[in-house]
């Protein structure tokens, strides 16, 4: 920087020119650099602990049959849990199949029909709460809802709960996808004599599928480690289940009870668990990130 | 004839076009229901939760937030110690994760770290953000506070004096569940936080180091200030998830409904409770687990709007 030397400057012009800071102002600094980096390495502990622990706990007792046998008696060698895996797709798709059209179509409707409306406010402001419930609410209302009318713990109502679970994120994604498609392909397609239902099925929607289908993997991702809305809704069953009116088997319930259990080789199986299920949300978020970049517009 | 094929065409085409009309009504009216549906199932919940939990709410009124005594064999049940604990967790859990977290944002939106080893980082800590409570759970018990139990340990012997830890910690206990908590929801504040600091504008860092402020006076008195509402969105939204947050909570804090002055002791939260006693409950039980229920949702709730309202006039301010 060249210093501007016609204008008057009080002090000495050196001094103008090398501008120091005072060492309580540099100790300063140097103390919360320390401290926050200190706070980084105290955090990072013990959740590399759990990632590691999950692996190398979980790891060793990997095998084939954790995915075709049945949960093993207490002090029993082997064993697995093919029925909690089954029981947790099971549950997941009918989740699946109740929040999708449900935030789907909200989404549609907040986006397309309603945007910017009071009602479409009033829209989102529900979805906030519903979004802050905690899940255990969820088991709670799908418990009376479901159980109590048909008599019996079942994945049906699992699958509801979960759906609760889900709707916010999907709807909020299909939203922002929605939102995302330029103003400009809608007033084509209208333009060119397309109704409604024709412009959002047929351009639209297909333009925003790449972010609907990021929600929908996000919220799979989450509701497959929920545990608390299961235990109260689809319980457990050491078999596989007969139908979805019945008690079933999920992983995260069987981590729940063979990690209370005092048998080692329940709780063996509780860390396999424990692996296969942070894999699985593992390999759900990448297919997520890697959906989300394949943007069709913008 | 020519004329009249005309108007046929012209009439089936004025056909379609009613039943191109008529699927958009239908259209428009299914996603209208959907949408409402969405708005209102929270009203639902709150519906059926509130008719399995009359027979409690009729028997007990408003006396069962204050009565503590929680007794399926006298069939006798009053929520204050559960209420104690569930808050008293969540408390602990904040005031260890919120420093951390804030920090560790700060520490992650700065250019401490290279350019390339954040992005893993901020990979990782969303990874984390979505490793299921129950692991959590699991890992506490049979990692976390065996390898911390002598530490514990230390703090009873030196300050058991003091009534908060005047009894010998196990695996179980309040502050047990409180650190696996507070551990679990510090990705949820670092995530957050850490966006709301990127994405200020640039200016007020560069304003206030023209002006001759040091890096960590631009932190603490420009960036924070103006990142605060994101930051306490941020904490909020992780004190909702620790108030509801059930596995962690259940696997850790002993479910014992009592109050005890030392954070050592067994206690028990509201989601804990429900997670033990449901499955065998019935009759009276079963409505009073369900009055829990409606209270722990009023108490997210409250949290929940309580973060909207703080977040949005922060926005107007700014």
């Amino acid at each position: 920087m060249a210093p501007v030397s016609d204008q008057p400057h009080p002090g000495s012009s050196q001094e103008a020119m090398s501008y120091t800071v005072s060492p309580r102002r540099k100790w300063f600094g140097t103390f919360m650099t320390v401290l926050v980096t200190g706070c980084a390495l105290l955090l990072a502990l013990p959740l590399f602990s759990i990632l590691w622990t999950v692996i190398s706990r979980g790891a060793p007792s990997f095998s084939p049959d954790l995915f075709s046998q049945l949960p093993p008696p207490p002090l029993m060698k082997g064993g697995g849990f093919g029925n909690a895996i089954v029981g947790s797709l099971i549950v997941l798709a009918i989740a699946a199949l109740i929040s999708v059209p449900f935030g789907v179509m909200a989404a549609i409707f907040v986006s397309e029909f309603a945007r910017g409306t009071k009602f479409a406010n009033f829209v989102r402001f529900g979805i906030n709460v519903l979004s802050g419930v905690p899940s255990i609410i969820m088991g709670l209302f799908a418990y009376g809802v479901v159980v109590l009318t048909t008599g019996s713990f079942s994945a049906l109502a699992g699958g509801i709960a979960l759906a609760i679970l889900m709707v916010p994120i999907v709807e909020r994604t299909a939203e922002e996808g929605l939102k995302s498609v330029p103003m400009e392909t809608r007033q084509g397609a209208i333009g060119v004599g397309a109704t409604n239902f024709q412009t959002i099925s047929q351009i639209v929607l297909p333009a925003a599928l790449p972010s609907i289908a990021t929600g929908v993997t996000l919220s799979l991702a989450r509701a497959s480690g929920e545990t608390a809305p299961l235990l109260i809704t689809a319980l457990f069953n050491q078999y596989y289940a007969k139908g979805v009116l019945e008690p079933i088997a999920t992983l995260p319930v069987l981590i729940y009870n063979f990690a209370g259990a005092p048998y080692k080789n329940q709780q063996e199986l509780a860390w396999a668990a424990s692996l296969l299920l942070v894999m699985l949300i593992l390999v759900v978020s990448i297919i997520a990130r890697s959906l989300s970049r394949r943007q069709t517009f913008g | 004839m020519s004329v009249s094929t005309a108007n046929e065409s012209f009439g089936t085409e004025k056909q379609s076009i009613a039943i191109a009309r008529w699927i958009d009504r239908i259209f428009l009216g299914l996603t209208c229901a959907f949408a409402c549906f969405i708005a209102v199932v929270l009203l639902w919940i709150t519906a059926s939760l509130f008719s399995i939990a009359y027979p409690a709410i009729a028997k007990y009124g408003l006396g069962f937030v204050t009565a503590s005594r929680w007794s399926p064999v006298e069939d006798l049940y009053g929520a204050l110690p559960q209420i104690y604990g569930t808050i008293m967790s969540s408390v602990i859990a904040l005031l260890i994760a919120v420093p951390l977290g804030v920090g560790v944002a700060v520490f992650l939106s700065e250019d401490f770290l290279p350019a390339k080893v954040r992005t893993p980082v901020a990979f990782i800590i969303e990874l984390l953000a979505a490793v299921p409570s129950v692991v959590y759970g699991l890992w506490g018990i049979f990692v976390l506070v065996p390898a911390i139990q002598p530490v514990l340990e230390g703090i009873h012997q030196a300050f058991g004096w003091i009534p908060l830890f005047s009894t010998a910690p196990d695996i179980r206990g309040l502050f047990q569940a409180s650190l696996v908590l507070g551990i679990m929801i510090s990705p949820i504040i670092i995530a957050i936080s850490r966006d709301a600091l990127i994405s200020l504008p640039p200016q007020l860092r560069q304003g206030s180091l023209a002006l001759g402020a040091t890096r960590w006076e631009t932190i603490l008195k420009v960036l924070l200030p103006a990142a605060l509402s994101g930051i306490i969105g941020a904490v909020m939204l992780a004190l909702g998830r620790a108030l509801g947050e059930t596995m962690a909570a259940a696997m850790l804090i002993g479910n014992a409904p009592r109050i005890s002055a030392s954070v050592f002791d067994p206690a028990s939260t509201i989601a804990s409770l429900i997670a033990n006693q449901f499955s065998e409950a019935s009759g009276l039980q079963l409505s009073s687990l369900l009055y829990t229920g409606l209270i722990l949702m009023l108490l997210t709730l409250a949290v929940n709007v309580l973060a909207e309202v703080v977040i949005s006039r922060f926005q107007q301010i700014e």
